[in-house]
């Protein structure tokens, strides 16, 4: 497929703003449909589109095993450190009430963490599962 | 860490040591990893245990938010009774996983293997304290998830198909409940499990009630291995690790028939479930299914298949407890909910080393093992008594509790049932014995070998539990009665 | 109770008994996945359409509403989405790994093998 200019082109011109838009669904979570598993699936679409155009060994590269592997035990470490953050500040497990001065904006940080945590996992486990799938019985797949 | 926050600790620590896990990538730092986790938790068990036995059910806030809007995780003395049992066998299991898994999974899978098995022990002490009923089917799914994947990481690829049936049983299961608690959420509006309790009286007797009854009952069946959806389990454990096996065997069905305690008797309470017929319709299944899956057991070739059909005739046991919805009879439930546990745990440990030793659990492989093996095979066979019920052993508690419920109702028929079918328990017990004692060992018969300490310890420990348990009843007997009292008598 | 103030529900019922028929009627392992989606998809409607409330609006806190929607609902089934997708996501990587050790999808053929096994194996 890499071959083909239209595929080509279009791709380098979509992938950029899928990302983009990962970030927007991402942040607008609070406001509007959207968070940290919506995000995670979009972001993880565009590398999938580009594994799909330009082949799995590019996308390896791109993004490599190991840290996608990572990703996905790091974004529930970063979850799970926003509940031991409450814990630590005085409140109960997962309590954004302490994590600032003001209630309000603690809500506003331990929700922001929570859900970086969120996409973080979410995409590098949409990774994994898209390598696993597709490396297999080609010799791709490293295990 | 103070005292304060050991309920979400209980959970979050074993949680947190997957992902930590995974990132180590070598089988020995996540294996240190997950023993530490599961250590802390059986401490922090026994502590919570000890603090709700002094000073009454404790209640934690997740977030600072208080119920019923925000998640409650309950402690009280029956959540307590079966976190100590979940924690101490997956506590247990651990240190006996270094030798197992080394010998039965490729060596760059094993850390995968102690994440998952972190999971699922998180899973399966999430399920039990949690206070929430949505909380509930999150953790029932990442208990099930991992047990999957544990049961798929076996070396026979029977395995294979044994995860994938057991997927879609446990699914449609945890699906199942999940539609009984939406329904209970549209009658009541709330999710906390007390909050829905007092809102349900006036409620009773509606049809969405009494349909979220029926599909509870069928999910949580399903995970629990009733007969007659029992089929996912024989090849489950059969096929699976040996330290997946003794830890599933041990708590995930135990942790099932906790949730169903939990909402029949806590939040539908005793009068609905007795207006709903679900007493008479439990007996009935359990009854078939401790006739049908004990004589099923006598016929089977492997070891691990007989204690796997063993298993769901014990359960028969446990619901039959259930069914009678009396005092004595959830006693006898609690009770044999933990000595089962410790049993089987014991057993399919033990089995595991046999499989060590002997390469595999087929029954042919099994001739002469008592002068191979000698302290396994007594192990498997003071473990054997126990699941007999000899008075001695934990079994015997259970059983004698089931006879007293029984003759309690009236129904002196019921305890004769009970003591027949264990004279079939004689009978299964007893081709384990005869193989490995009675028969010579085969031709090409390796040198007598014990197996490792690190395995033999926590299965002779978990035997030993058995007869511990079975001639000190106070401790368990104790915890059981107070939680038959709580379910009965008061709210959750 | 007419057909059409109770359509969500209809519509409930209908996926998920599709689903389940089509998990106990189908051989094909990939096809007994998608029952069981079907049939999870059906829950999530159970949730979600009893939240919209009438004249209910999106449930962010404004001054021009009075009446807001049900916002848990969502998030309930957000997470049983999740799961949904872990759950497929691992049947099919177990249905990958069953392909490879058995050469086939089908449940009869596969079980097939399995009794040959069995009986040349005298296990």
């Amino acid at each position: 497929m890499r071959r083909e200019p239209v595929l080509r082109v279009v791709g380098k011109l979509l992938i950029p703003y899928t990302l983009l838009f990962a970030l927007y669904v991402q942040f607008h979570g609070d406001f509007g449909p959207g968070g940290g598993f919506q995000a995670g699936v979009i972001a993880a679409s565009a590398i999938i589109f580009y594994a799909l155009i330009f082949g799995l060994p590019a996308a390896r590269r791109l993004v490599p095993d190991a840290v996608v592997e990572t990703m996905g035990a790091l974004g529930a470490l970063i979850y799970l450190g926003v509940g031991f953050a409450g814990l630590a500040l005085g409140g109960n497990f997962l309590d954004y009430f302490v994590l600032d001065a003001d209630p309000v904006a603690g809500q506003h940080r331990g929700i922001f963490w929570v859900e970086i945590g969120v996409l973080v996992t979410v995409a590098g486990v949409m990774l994994k599962i898209f390598y696993m799938f597709a490396g297999r019985g080609h010799g791709l797949d490293e295990r | 860490m103070t005292f304060a926050h050991l309920p979400a600790l209980e959970v979050v620590v074993p949680l947190a040591a997957a992902p930590v896990a995974v990132l180590l990538r070598r089988a020995g730092p996540a294996w240190a990893v997950a023993t530490a986790a599961f250590t802390f938790s059986f401490v922090a068990a026994l502590l919570l245990a000890a603090e709700v036995a002094a000073n009454g059910p404790i209640s934690y806030h997740f977030g600072s938010w208080p119920p019923p809007w925000g998640i409650e995780y309950r402690v009280d003395a029956l959540s307590a009774f079966v976190l100590v049992l979940v924690s101490g066998v997956a506590a247990a299991v651990v240190p006996y996983s270094w030798h197992s898994v080394a010998a039965e999974l490729p060596r760059d899978q094993a850390y995968l293997f102690y994440a998952m098995y972190c999971l699922c022990g998180a899973g399966l002490l999430g399920m039990t304290v949690t206070g929430d009923a949505f909380n509930l089917f999150v953790f029932m799914e990442i208990a099930s998830l991992s047990s999957y994947v544990l049961i798929a990481l076996g070396r026979d690829r029977r395995a294979l198909l044994a995860a994938y049936q057991y997927l879609i049983l446990g699914t449609i299961g945890a699906t199942f409940f999940v539609i009984g608690v939406g329904l209970l959420y549209l009658m009541t509006g709330t999710l906390n499990m007390a909050d829905i309790a007092a809102r349900l009286p006036p409620l009773a007797g509606s049809r969405p009630v009494l349909a979220a009854l029926a599909f509870i009952t069928v999910g949580v069946s399903l995970k629990l291995a009733l007969f007659p959806l029992h089929f996912w389990l024989p090849n489950a454990y059969a096929y699976a690790p040996s330290s997946a096996t003794a830890l599933l065997a041990a708590t995930a069905t135990k942790v099932s028939v906790y949730v169903l305690l939990r909402f029949y008797f806590g939040i539908f309470g005793l009068q609905l479930v007795i207006d709903s017929l679900m007493p008479q319709i439990l007996l009935v299944l359990s009854l078939v299914a401790i006739a049908s899956a004990s004589l099923v057991a006598l016929w089977q070739s492997d070891l691990k298949r007989l204690f796997a059909w063993s298993s769901v005739a014990q359960i028969g046991y446990i619901m039959l407890g259930v069914s009678m919805a009396s005092p004595e009879g959830l006693t006898a439930a609690v009770v044999h909910l933990f000595n089962h546990g410790i049993t089987k745990g014991a057993l399919f440990l033990l089995a595991g080393g046999i499989a060590l030793r002997a390469g595999s659990t087929a029954m042919s492989c099994l001739h002469g093992l008592g002068r191979r093996i000698p302290l396994t095979s007594l192990g498997i066979v003071i473990a054997g008594l126990s699941l007999i019920g000899v008075p001695g052993t934990a079994g015997f508690v259970s059983k004698w509790y089931l006879v007293l419920g029984a003759i309690e109702a009236g129904r002196w028929w019921l305890a004769g049932f009970v003591v027949a079918t264990s004279l079939i328990a004689v009978a299964y017990v007893w081709r384990f014995v005869e193989a490995a004692y009675l028969d010579e060992p085969g031709k090409a018969a390796p040198e007598p070998e014990e197996v490792p300490r690190a395995m033999l310890v926590p299965a002779l420990a978990m035997a030993t539990a058995c007869v511990v348990f079975g001639l000190y009843t106070s401790w368990t007997v104790g915890a059981a009665q107070r939680a038959a009292g709580l379910l009965l008598g008061g709210s959750p | 109770m007419s057909f059409a103030s109770h359509y969500s529900y209809w519509v409930t019922v209908l996926l998920m008994v599709a689903g389940l028929y089509i998990v106990i009627a189908r051989g094909n392992l990939i096809k007994k996945l998608v029952g069981l989606s079907i049939f999870q998809t059906s829950v999530y409607l159970l949730y979600i359409a009893p939240g919209k409330l009438i004249g209910g609006t999106a449930p962010i806190v404004s001054d021009l509403f009075k009446v807001y929607s049900n916002p848990l609902p969502h998030v309930l089934i957000l997470t049983a989405i999740v799961v949904g997708i872990a759950t497929i996501a691992l049947g099919l990587a177990i249905v990958v790994r069953i392909r490879e050790a058995y050469n086939s999808i089908e449940e009869d053929e596969i079980l097939q093998a399995d009794q040959g096994a069995d009986r040349g194996a005298g296990a």
